[in-house]
């Protein structure tokens, strides 16, 4: 058994509601959660998937 | 030039044009290299000398020279080895992989194509050595229909219907009539999948049907398909563009998910129902209800 899905990253206006233990974007607007996602996500080759409307995570698959 | 001369040189030419002919390059693009086709075609020479050999060693009695036939039997197994590694080497690299299930087949139609060539061998010289060179001839031209009726297998819109439908986002959620999809979380990239995607629902026609699709090589294969007819919208390093097939877990029913460049709907079902239903993936659970019943 491997694990095929990790949580690489997340970006959120509400550090209040993420968890530690992984990477954490503190945002200060949804424009700038929208556009650091959007880096990451081409950074990391994984896909931003929108967990809440406050908060995204990128994954690998 | 012994009495056997002519006949072995017929059944030699019969065998190895019906290789040629099975081996054609169509949409799946294999083999398209000559190389890859010289292989075949000389291995579908050496199956059809052995098919055309069992003849005259049968009539001159040298019965133990017919176990050849197994070096033969080993030698095409190890064709569709061969097959199976070079195309599964080669997925890695496909925007769109084809799938094991799709290489399995492949391969084995590889395979069984060389027993077709020395079906058509034998039955050819026999034809000849037993009465003249037009019966060998009919039974050449006979095997050669055989050959391409057991080739061509069963395609998709044989048993499912297609419909189109456009895809749509319920929030992040992107659904195909009702099946979803995925969750692609930026707007963005939102618009883009909305702008270049299209959804279609298959919709099985019987239960063996049901099964039959919901295997993941066969969904793969689907796939695999489109984006090679009519493109993909895809590269390395967009993860979150890929084509997707879901199934409704209530009716069997498959979403397929795809990004082509060429958005033309007519042509899309067309090649999805094109799409051949592979060997492995067919279930029939039908057939054993039919059985036990005619038992009883």
């Amino acid at each position: 058994m491997s694990i095929d899905k990790y949580i690489l990253a997340i970006i959120t206006i509400n550090p209040k509601k993420v968890p530690s233990g992984t990477a954490v974007f503190h945002c200060d607007s949804v424009e700038e959660m929208e556009t650091i996602t959007a880096n990451l996500e081409a950074i990391l080759d994984g896909i931003a998937h929108a967990l809440t409307k406050e908060t995204y995570v990128i994954v690998k698959h | 030039m012994s009495e056997y001369t002519l006949p072995i040189i017929f059944g030699v030419v019969i065998g190895t044009l019906t290789r040629i002919f099975m081996l054609r390059t169509d949409y799946r693009q294999y083999p398209t290299y000559l190389h890859g086709k010289i292989i075949h075609v000389a291995l579908g020479f050496i199956a059809a000398g052995l098919g055309t050999l069992v003849v005259p060693s049968i009539l001159e009695e040298d019965f133990t020279a017919v176990t050849f036939l197994t070096i033969a039997a080993s030698q095409f197994r190890e064709v569709r080895n061969m097959e199976r590694n070079t195309l599964a080497e080669l997925d890695s690299y496909e925007l769109v992989p084809r799938g094991k299930t799709y290489i399995e087949g492949i391969a084995i139609a590889f395979e069984s194509r060389n027993y077709l060539v020395i079906l058509s061998s034998l039955v050819s010289t026999l034809g000849y050595l037993l009465f003249n060179i037009w019966v060998g001839l009919a039974a050449g031209v006979i095997t050669f229909f055989v050959s391409k009726k057991l080739m061509s297998g069963g395609r998709l819109d044989d048993i499912v219907e297609i419909e189109f439908v456009e895809p749509r986002f319920d929030g992040a959620g992107l659904y195909v009539d009702n099946i979803y999809i995925m969750n692609i979380g930026l707007p963005a990239r939102q618009e883009e999948v909305l702008r270049y995607g299209m959804g279609f629902i298959l919709k099985p026609k019987n239960f063996n049907a049901r099964s039959t699709i919901a295997n993941l090589g066969q969904r793969q294969a689907i796939l695999h398909d489109v984006s090679t007819a009519l493109g993909v919208y895809r590269d390395s390093g967009t993860p979150a563009l890929v084509p997707l097939a879901k199934r409704d877990l209530d009716d069997g029913r498959v979403g397929v998910f795809v990004l082509p460049q060429h958005k033309d709907v007519e042509k899309a079902i067309e090649i999805i129902g094109k799409v051949p239903t592979l060997e492995n993936a067919i279930r029939m659970p039908t057939e054993r209800n039919m059985k036990e019943e005619g038992n009883q």
